[in-house]
């Protein structure tokens, strides 16, 4: 057993676990504090395939910046215990299946897939030039989608702040 | 021995992490002597001064006084993330220095593992930013954890002057990434190499633009960002009691400390890295009698303590200068054969810079009074991160422009 694997199994079981956490705990801090478990573990993940560019930003945005503002707005609320409901029957009889029916359905077609289930993205994000390829990719050959993007999150954000302005 | 061929970068690693936490964990304990000893002369008093000579091992008592205080927790915490706060805070810390080069990559033992540094990943500086941002957790887990007032607010005050002063921290360093054209520690501090004027702070060489004004948002952002004075609002005393750790005692308050000092020494790192050519000399390589310097500067440290234990001293305090005097000569000796001598020069160097930003870490400490929150907001916001966002466009377009290339 080498240590890579080692780590895989180590990373997938606590992202696993972290997910599980997020929906079975009370305490909204708690359900935040899982979620960074889960977001953490994947940028371990990312770095075992060769990607330390998308484990970094993985980190950055989503553990460093967007959790810490959930877990600001948590603080600032001071939001107590949660109310969980019973599973409706819906989601019990309908939903769990489709759930189980999903996650094989998605692993058999990765695993048929040419690169046998481990490269699914190729050479794009892994080795040790991925940063240029991947600003190559995105400053060139997709630049329209990335400045739109860009454009659609400035006007998401303005529209948040005349949202949150009071009215004079 | 068949182990070690055989999976050479897990036992280097292991024995470099090692080596590193007890090198760390010794720097950490004198930093907060030399913090003491420099405010102390600051305001004219002497600082410590009764355990041991010069009050050298004051850290060791002070660090034995945290391990056997009673470990006191209020009832009404949340017990889980009340505990893991300080583990946290100082996992992170530590584990931000892994990714410092403090020596060139070129110094390598066991099939060509590099000894100076214990992670190179291709990114190292933004996996230091992916370190260093998970830091507040550590800060606003213990504030809210802790279910009382003063700390809450130390939490969202942190929170809050953290994640606005992390927006002009990275912008400031953005300029110097265009500068080098990588992300790369070593390849950062490879584009610096040659005279003392390489260096990303002054930039003048061919398509450089000097990061002076990128160099002084860093330091800013990065005071700001390890809650230090002037920027220490989440824990200032006069408003907050302690601020986060107010209910914290014992080695969970010594983690918080150690913590905060660890990351002063990530921030320093990462500014001699990225502005003061990380462990390259300022003089040239011609200038082969530079491999003495560190040899002489402890010999010369020798002789001082050598004249203050025969004049000043008394006691105990006279044996224990005079171990330090014998320790220094030696180390100095050692130092200056010149097969040590030629290993030792880079992280000389690279210390030698750390200090001085160290220094002037604990010189503002010294000097400056503390920001109201609203100024220490609208400075972040209104001033020091469109300055950061200017440095970046104009570094951008001089380097898009290649105005900085002559002919």
């Amino acid at each position: 057993m080498s240590v890579p694997f080692l780590l895989f199994f180590v990373c997938g079981v606590l992202a696993v676990t972290g997910a599980i956490l997020l929906i079975w705990a009370k305490e909204p801090i708690h359900s935040a504090l899982s979620l960074i478990l889960v977001m953490v573990s994947l940028a371990v993940l990312y770095l075992l395939l060769g990607a330390p560019f998308i484990a970094a930003i993985q980190i950055i945005v989503y553990a460093g910046a967007i959790m810490v503002l959930f877990v600001f707005v948590i603080m600032l609320l001071n939001a107590g215990a949660e109310e969980h409901t019973d599973f409706s029957r819906l989601a019990k009889y309908v939903g769990l299946p489709l759930g189980v029916i999903l996650i094989f359905w998605a692993a058999y077609w990765l695993l048929r897939s040419p690169a046998g289930g481990g490269g699914v993205t190729g050479g794009l994000i892994a080795g040790p030039d991925s940063t240029q390829k991947l600003s190559k990719q995105l400053f060139q050959q997709f630049l329209f989608p990335f400045e739109a993007t860009s454009i659609l999150i400035l006007i998401a954000i303005l529209g948040a702040l005349v949202l949150a302005r009071k009215q004079e | 021995m068949e182990f070690i061929s055989q999976h050479p970068v897990l036992v280097a690693s292991i024995i470099k992490i090692a080596v590193l936490l007890v090198l760390l964990m010794t720097a950490l304990a004198y930093l907060t002597w030399l913090e003491r000893k420099v405010i102390a002369h600051i305001q004219s008093r002497w600082g410590p001064y009764y355990v041991g000579a010069h009050g050298l091992l004051q850290p060791l008592a002070d660090g034995l006084k945290f391990l056997f205080k009673e470990d006191i927790a209020p009832p009404v915490t949340d017990r889980l993330v009340y505990t893991l706060a300080p583990f946290i805070a100082f996992a992170l810390a530590l584990t931000a220095i892994a990714l410092i080069p403090f020596g060139p990559p070129s110094v390598a033992f066991l099939h060509g593992q590099a000894v100076f540094s214990v992670a190179d990943v291709g990114v190292s500086l933004l996996m230091v930013f992916a370190i260093t941002s998970m830091g507040v957790y550590g800060v606003a887990l213990a504030g809210w954890s802790s279910n009382s007032k003063y700390p809450l607010m130390g939490g969202l005050r942190s929170s809050a002057q953290m994640i606005s002063y992390e927006v002009a921290l990275t912008m400031s360093v953005v300029g110097v990434v265009l500068v080098a054209g990588t992300l790369n520690f070593n390849e950062i501090i490879g584009g610096q190499s040659g005279p003392f004027w390489h260096w990303n702070i002054f930039g003048i060489h061919q398509g450089g633009f000097p990061q002076i004004i990128g160099f002084l948002c860093y330091l800013t952002a990065a005071i700001a960002e390890t809650n230090r004075i002037p920027f220490d609002l989440p824990e200032a005393e006069t408003e907050l009691v302690a601020g986060f750790h107010t209910e914290y005692s014992s080695f969970k308050f010594a983690m918080f400390f150690m913590a905060e000092y660890a990351n002063m020494i990530t921030v320093s790192c990462l500014a001699t890295i990225l502005f003061f050519g990380g462990w390259l000399s300022p003089f040239p390589d011609s200038w082969t009698w530079q491999e003495f310097l560190p040899g002489a500067g402890l010999v010369l440290l020798g002789i001082y303590c050598a004249y203050d234990t025969v004049t000043e001293m008394r006691g105990m305090a006279r044996i224990q200068l005079a171990v330090v005097t014998l320790l220094c000569f030696g180390a100095g000796l050692i130092c200056l054969l010149p097969a040590v001598a030629a290993v030792i020069l880079g992280p000389f160097w690279f210390v030698t810079k750390i200090l001085i930003i160290l220094f002037f870490y604990i010189w503002m400490r010294g000097t400056l009074p503390r920001f109201r929150y609203d100024q220490l907001m609208s400075f972040g916001w209104k001033l020091l991160l469109p300055v950061s966002l200017a440095n970046l466009v104009v570094t951008a377009a001089w380097i898009a422009f290649g105005w900085g290339k002559h002919g």
